[in-house]
């Protein structure tokens, strides 16, 4: 997709459902989050990707309103709230370690938030019921927390952040306690969840799968700032520091001397691994494109795509990514030397 | 071969671990449950009025002097009714301490609040008792206290309500009901400080996302996850109160309690069986009301 062109993004002129302003939060000489700006769209799913200690969970625990900012705005659908305490604020959150109240069963954890709201018995249990239903936990409701299995406890979270029917929920690393498989399922269920209720959903990941997945647009966090805020695509095909490059997905990342000897040109460039061709013996470069020759380093064989690295020059190793289909890594070998080429418009330049 | 030695080094191995076990458990077993076994056998005897001796034939009439005398009532009244006050005031007192321990102070106050209140422990407990019988004499710092501070007034009329009151603090139940709090106060505080230590903070923080304001937190969340804190503070409040006669005999009204029961009954009028039984009151008591604790959910919880 060529730049300048319009980007998918749902931000038109309606009120955002959340607007960071200027926000700042130190701990002690520890700055965590340095004067982050953003509009999430009503409806959105929205992810905060970051490595740890990045900012990303203090922003989640900013709109939350469990901690303060030491300074900046937020307002939820246009309402500052930047000094409401958490139980006034409609957002609510599916904490990491689902927080679920030991000493209340399942269905009582569900109806708490109506409990705490003065809703009457019979209509609690009625809701809660509902709200079970919805996450397929219907016949677990006379459970408590400790009975049942991570990925049950998760939804039970989820119903019970969703059935005071929040403008926004919050997901603090919603699928880090799970293992692999029940995470890929969750990822679907979580997707379809927002779907259908059109809640706007913000949640916080370290994991880049995760966000390219299951966001419409992510904010990519990096020692307190935003790096980069696009949808996954854009993220992904279109980075524009050496940081989202590497952090999203795989890249390599060119510093600017070494594009300058292999490109001619003084600009710090990308490049996925799977966007590198590999020249057979004596096969010519397409028209216009990038050549280099090198020496393979290593070989790694991984099933539908394999990845071997190849030393261009003295400062520069670069990863090729070979899929089973195109040949895979049959015959390639360490020491051998190879030609690479690439497309021109693949290398992305980067931002200093 | 290998076999073989590998089982003479599990058979030496079962040896240690029996030599290691032994000794507390012989203590438990004989010294601690056997005694107590004994104590319960011999309120089953009865003391022959006429010779003073204890005739160890099986019998209940030791429970039904114990039982029926309006004296005996009295005094099993008045311990567990000061038991249970000295645990209602403890848990109140001890309840925002614990509470500011464990999730309001930082490091270094905690350190401070946790000497602070196992200092006292550390002192001895008769030097502690005497003290406060000055403290609360009737020309003790407390009295003065009250004067500079105008409230004498308010303390005179406090002595003055029947059965509590008294000539003066110190020999009055409301000095005695003091010092039993200001003694095992720490025994509440440590459990409870304990308890509330380990409710996660993002329990806290899910209810208020919730919607709940912090007094409805505190009374779904907070106090349900203290409860089993409460109950172990509340044990260690009642059973000492239940079994103490050192306290009753030096502070307050002359009436008597059930360790200072035992203490004369098994000391200088002999009657052995009826201190055993006075002791048992205590176990009864606390049993009825662990019952009590675990039928009201205080264990829910753990």
């Amino acid at each position: 997709m060529p730049r300048g062109m319009p980007r998918a993004e749902p931000t038109v002129d309606m009120t955002p459902a959340i607007e960071l302003r200027a926000m700042r939060r130190a701990f002690g000489s520890v700055v965590a989050l340095d004067s982050v700006s953003l509009a999430i769209a009503p409806g959105e799913f929205f992810a905060l990707l970051g490595p740890s200690g990045s900012g990303k969970t203090t922003c989640l625990r900013l709109i939350a309103g469990f901690d303060q900012p030491d300074g900046g705005t937020i307002l939820l659908d246009g309402e500052d709230v930047t000094n409401t305490p958490p139980f006034a604020r409609n957002v609510n959150t599916v904490f990491q370690d689902y927080a679920l109240f030991p000493h209340m069963t399942v269905q009582e954890n569900v109806a708490y938030g109506l409990r705490v709201r003065g809703v009457a018995a019979a209509e609690r249990a009625q809701q809660a019921a509902a709200m079970l239903d919805l996450v397929r936990l219907g016949e677990f409701g006379a459970r408590r927390p400790h009975q049942l299995s991570g990925g049950q406890r998760q939804r039970v979270a989820l119903a019970r952040a969703l059935i005071n029917h929040p403008k926004v929920l919050l997901l603090d690393e919603p699928l880090g306690a799970l293992d692999l498989k029940l995470r890929e399922e969750m990822q679907v269920e979580l997707k379809g969840l927002q779907q259908r209720l059109g809640i706007t959903f913000v949640f916080v990941t370290h994991d880049q799968g995760e966000a390219l997945s299951m966001a419409d647009r992510v904010a990519v966090f990096s020692q307190g700032r935003i790096e980069q805020l696009d949808t996954p695509r854009e993220l992904y095909n279109r980075p524009q520091t050496a940081f989202v490059a590497s952090f999203v997905g795989s890249a390599n990342v060119v510093g600017r001397e070494a594009a300058q000897a292999l490109t001619g040109r003084d600009r710090a460039f990308a490049i996925r691994p799977e966007l590198i061709d590999l020249l057979a013996a004596g096969e010519p470069a397409a028209d216009g494109h990038v050549q280099c020759a090198g020496e393979i380093v290593d070989v790694l064989y991984h099933g539908a795509s394999s990845r071997l690295r190849v030393k261009v020059n003295e400062r520069t190793t670069l990863a090729v990514a070979r899929s089973e289909s195109a040949g895979g890594v049959q015959g390639l070998a360490t020491g051998a030397r190879v030609r690479l080429a690439w497309r021109p418009d693949h290398a992305v330049p980067l931002r200093d | 071969m290998a076999g073989r030695a590998e089982f003479s080094l599990q058979g030496r191995q079962a040896f240690y671990f029996a030599l290691l076990l032994a000794p507390p458990l012989l203590w438990l077993g004989i010294v601690y449950l056997g005694s107590l076994f004994t104590l319960l056998l011999q309120s089953f005897y009865a003391i022959d009025e006429f010779t003073a001796r204890i005739v160890p034939e099986f019998t209940l009439a030791t429970y039904r002097q114990l039982l029926t005398q309006p004296a005996h009532i009295d005094i099993i009244l008045r311990t567990l009714l000061m038991a249970a006050a000295v645990t209602v005031a403890a848990a109140i007192i001890a309840f925002p301490v614990a509470l500011y321990m464990a999730r309001y102070a930082g490091p270094r106050t905690k350190a401070f609040f946790y000497v602070g209140v196992m200092l006292p422990m550390w002192t001895s407990y008769l030097v502690k008792v005497y003290a406060w019988r000055l403290i609360l004499a009737k020309q003790g710092i407390a009295s003065w206290g009250f004067e500079h501070l105008g409230l004498m007034g308010a303390l005179d009329q406090a002595l003055a309500v029947p059965v509590v009151g008294g000539p003066s603090l110190a020999s009055s139940y409301i000095g005695m009901f003091v010092v039993f709090v200001y003694m095992w106060l720490p025994f509440m505080i440590l459990p409870l400080a304990a308890a509330l230590e380990r409710v996660p903070a993002s329990l806290l923080q899910a209810s208020a996302d919730l919607g709940a304001r912090p007094g409805q937190t505190f009374r779904n969340i907070v106090l349900p996850l203290a409860l089993p804190g409460l109950a172990a503070g509340s044990i260690f409040t009642f059973s000492l109160t239940l079994g103490d006669y050192i306290i009753p005999s030096v502070v307050g009204a002359p009436g008597y309690f059930i360790g200072m029961m035992v203490y004369q009954q098994q000391g200088t009028a002999g009657n052995l069986p009826l201190a055993a039984a006075f002791s048992v009151v205590p176990i009864v008591l606390i049993g009825l009301y662990l019952m009590l604790a675990r039928r009201l959910g205080a264990f829910d919880a753990l």
